[in-house]
């Protein structure tokens, strides 16, 4: 099998879909009004609520939603072989993600452009508002273990990155300060910045640098962790003009070129995809792929987050409402061909099935460092850049988005911590630096509690995956209950609904059984939280549509609207 | 490709850099902004609202330049009305 032809036959299924399933999901069910006057021109302040060019919106809409997890998710996945990795990113996006997107859009648009959070409580009920907040900070929880956990490895895998990570960070800070105290054109800081970038890409290699293997009592990893948390904490206090803001926008510049050279180095050198199509001989310890397939690769097929990004910022934007199709569902085609890229560097990137069951000898090993690896390997044959160049590229991107994932998870998570403090009246906590800790020792608690050392971050990839999906489970309930108060079809919503609850619920069961005999206690009473999250959140949601039902029959004289 | 159709060109790239780089985060920036102002407001009123500053006689200056904003101001801080007697915008 070409890659050639998985990548064409995948980008070739979401353009399909993006054409011809988008447009009868936006025309037929949501029904979008191009008359229809959206919150940016209703509410117009100049600050929160601006019409927007829909491009520019949805190359706003992409590069947040778009990070590091719609790479680790299928790198992770492929284990099961690439088939069923290939078929879930694709039908995932088509069905799943473009729809939950759009429609989160679309919902928040068509109520004052609330966030989906505000939106349960009004449409389904507080309670389920409570559970959207405990999720949401249990997402957030587990991004930032997690993250910090997958770029500690990195570092220490490709020590050629550690330069340019950190070294993009100064990069950053400075373009932050020449834009927002020198008023320079952006157009040349941005030149410069990203030359500036690539040039310590360039120097990386010659100049690794490594931590030593103890750090008195901590090992390299431990340390790498914490030094993350260090850097995320401080940066999630500072300005968002002064780091934030400028390190975003090189992230969604360096998104785009690496997308670029990636599908263009599969283009011209078109390897063979050496990983098995289905893996019938996967390493002990495995879990069966169904439903963990279902939520190892969330983000790519469908996410919870996605969400949160529609509604919070990109309602606010909207300029008309049929740009929902484009900015929403063509946002998720744009994830997930990243997906797509990483399933694609993870399975046609080494020259024998050997050396990629080397790679992939336990569950969650493979993952990044796969990625890395054998994109850096299709970057050489295709455009001819030197392997460890190449690997350099690919770390640092990989980095910066996670980086970039977790201070703004921590902001997040502290902003959380500080509405908690004024809900129950506890004046320290509201107060940001305090919040913060709270935030950052509740991260490194969970990232060094999963395993002693803080490698074991990755054992909670496929929690981090279900409670994401919770999170787009809810999503998609707020829609549905809104679609059957509307008396349209909420098939097209709930089925994918009711998948996501199953896939969730199975996912769950399994792995706390396995948490169960491992003896992994901490784990154990995660994954029982997430377990009763889950069957709130079903419970919602039958509860929620029942009343609604009931409520239309009840009143069948109701005009459709 | 001539001398103008280049400016255009670059003109065109300029705008859309610009508001890839600002639309992002345009709220957060006029937030914080405003955080500031707010303080800046509550400097220059303290002295009328029984806040002793030493600095009254040049902040006396500034109050008209301020009016304009004074109504969003104090709606914003959760007063209905103006907290002021010999204020009276509304």
């Amino acid at each position: 099998m070409n890659a050639i032809f998985l990548m064409l036959m995948g980008l070739g299924a979401m353009a399909l879909g993006y054409f011809v399933y988008s447009k009868f999901i936006c025309e037929k069910i949501f029904k979008v009004d191009p008359n229809f006057r959206t919150p940016a021109h209703e509410m117009q302040d100049g600050v929160d609520y601006v019409p927007t060019n829909k491009y520019i919106l949805w190359g706003h809409h992409f590069t947040s939603v778009a990070g590091a997890a719609p790479i680790i998710g299928p790198a992770i996945a492929v284990i099961w072989g690439w088939v069923p990795a290939f078929l879930w990113v694709v039908f995932g996006t088509i069905f799943f993600a473009g729809v939950h997107d759009a429609g989160a859009i679309w919902a928040s648009s068509r109520n004052k452009a609330k966030s989906i959070g505000a939106l349960t409580g009004d449409i389904v009920g507080n309670r389920a508002r409570s559970i959207f907040m405990i999720v949401i900070f249990l997402v957030l929880l587990m991004v930032n273990a997690v993250f910090a956990v997958v770029i500690a490895g990195q570092l220490i895998s490709f020590p050629s990155a550690t330069i340019p990570v950190w070294g993009a960070i100064v990069v950053a800070l400075i373009i932050g300060q020449l834009i927002y105290r020198k008023n320079m054109s952006l157009l040349l800081v941005t030149i410069v910045g990203v030359v500036a970038l690539y040039g310590m890409i360039y120097v990386g290699p010659m100049l690794p640098l490594a931590l030593p293997e103890m750090v008195g009592p901590l090992s390299d990893n431990q340390s790498w962790i914490i030094l993350l948390f260090v850097y995320a904490a401080i940066a999630s206090l500072l300005p968002v003009w002064m780091l934030l803001q400028p390190r975003d926008y090189i992230n969604g510049i360096q998104l785009f070129i690496g997308l670029i050279l990636l599908y263009g180095a599969v283009l011209i050198s078109g390897p063979d995809v050496v990983a098995p199509a289905f893996n019938n001989d996967v390493p002990e310890g495995t879990p069966s792929l169904i439903p963990l397939l279902f939520v190892t690769i969330a983000c790519g097929a469908i996410s919870g987050f996605h969400g949160l990004v529609s509604s919070g910022t990109t309602s606010k934007q909207l300029d008309k409402e049929p740009d929902v199709r484009f900015v929403g569902y063509f946002g998720a085609v744009g994830e997930g061909s990243l997906a797509l890229a990483a399933i694609i560097a993870a399975t046609a990137g080494f020259a024998t099935l050997a050396d990629w069951q080397a790679i992939y000898s336990g569950f969650g090993k493979g993952g990044v460092s796969a990625f890395i690896t054998g994109g850096a390997n299709i970057l050489q044959a295709g455009i001819g850049l030197d392997t460890v160049l190449s690997q350099t590229l690919l770390t640092v991107m990989v980095v910066l988005f996670a980086g970039t994932t977790m201070d703004t998870g921590l902001r997040l998570q502290r902003y959380i911590f500080q509405e908690w403090g004024s809900i129950y009246n506890i004046g320290w906590m509201q107060k940001a630096a305090p919040a913060t800790l709270l935030a950052v020792g509740s991260c490194l608690l969970l990232a060094f509690g999963a395993g002693g050392d803080g490698s074991g971050g990755l054992m909670i990839w496929p929690l981090f995956g279900t409670t994401n999906q919770l999170l787009a489970g809810l999503t998609l309930l707020v829609i549905t209950v809104m679609l059957v108060k509307l008396r349209r079809p909420m098939w097209y919503t709930l089925a994918p609904l009711i998948f996501l609850l199953i896939m969730t619920t199975l996912g769950l069961l399994i792995q706390l059984k396995s948490f169960y005999d491992k003896g992994d206690w901490f784990l154990f009473t995660m994954d029982l939280i997430v377990l009763v999250a889950a069957i709130l959140v079903s419970l919602e949601c039958s509860s929620a549509l029942n009343k609604q039902l009931k409520a239309n029959k009840a009143n069948p004289a109701a005009e459709e609207a | 490709m001539s001398l103008d159709k280049f400016k255009a060109w670059f003109r065109q790239a300029s705008f859309y850099a610009e508001e890839a780089y600002n639309a992002p985060y345009r709220s957060a920036i006029a937030r914080a902004k405003r955080e500031q102002d707010d303080l800046f407001m509550l400097l220059i009123f303290s002295e009328m609202m029984g806040v002793p500053n030493p600095a009254s006689y040049y902040t006396l200056e500034l109050q008209p330049l301020l009016m304009e904003r004074f109504h969003d101001w104090h709606i914003r801080m959760g007063m209905e009305h103006s907290p002021l007697d010999n204020v009276k915008c509304c």
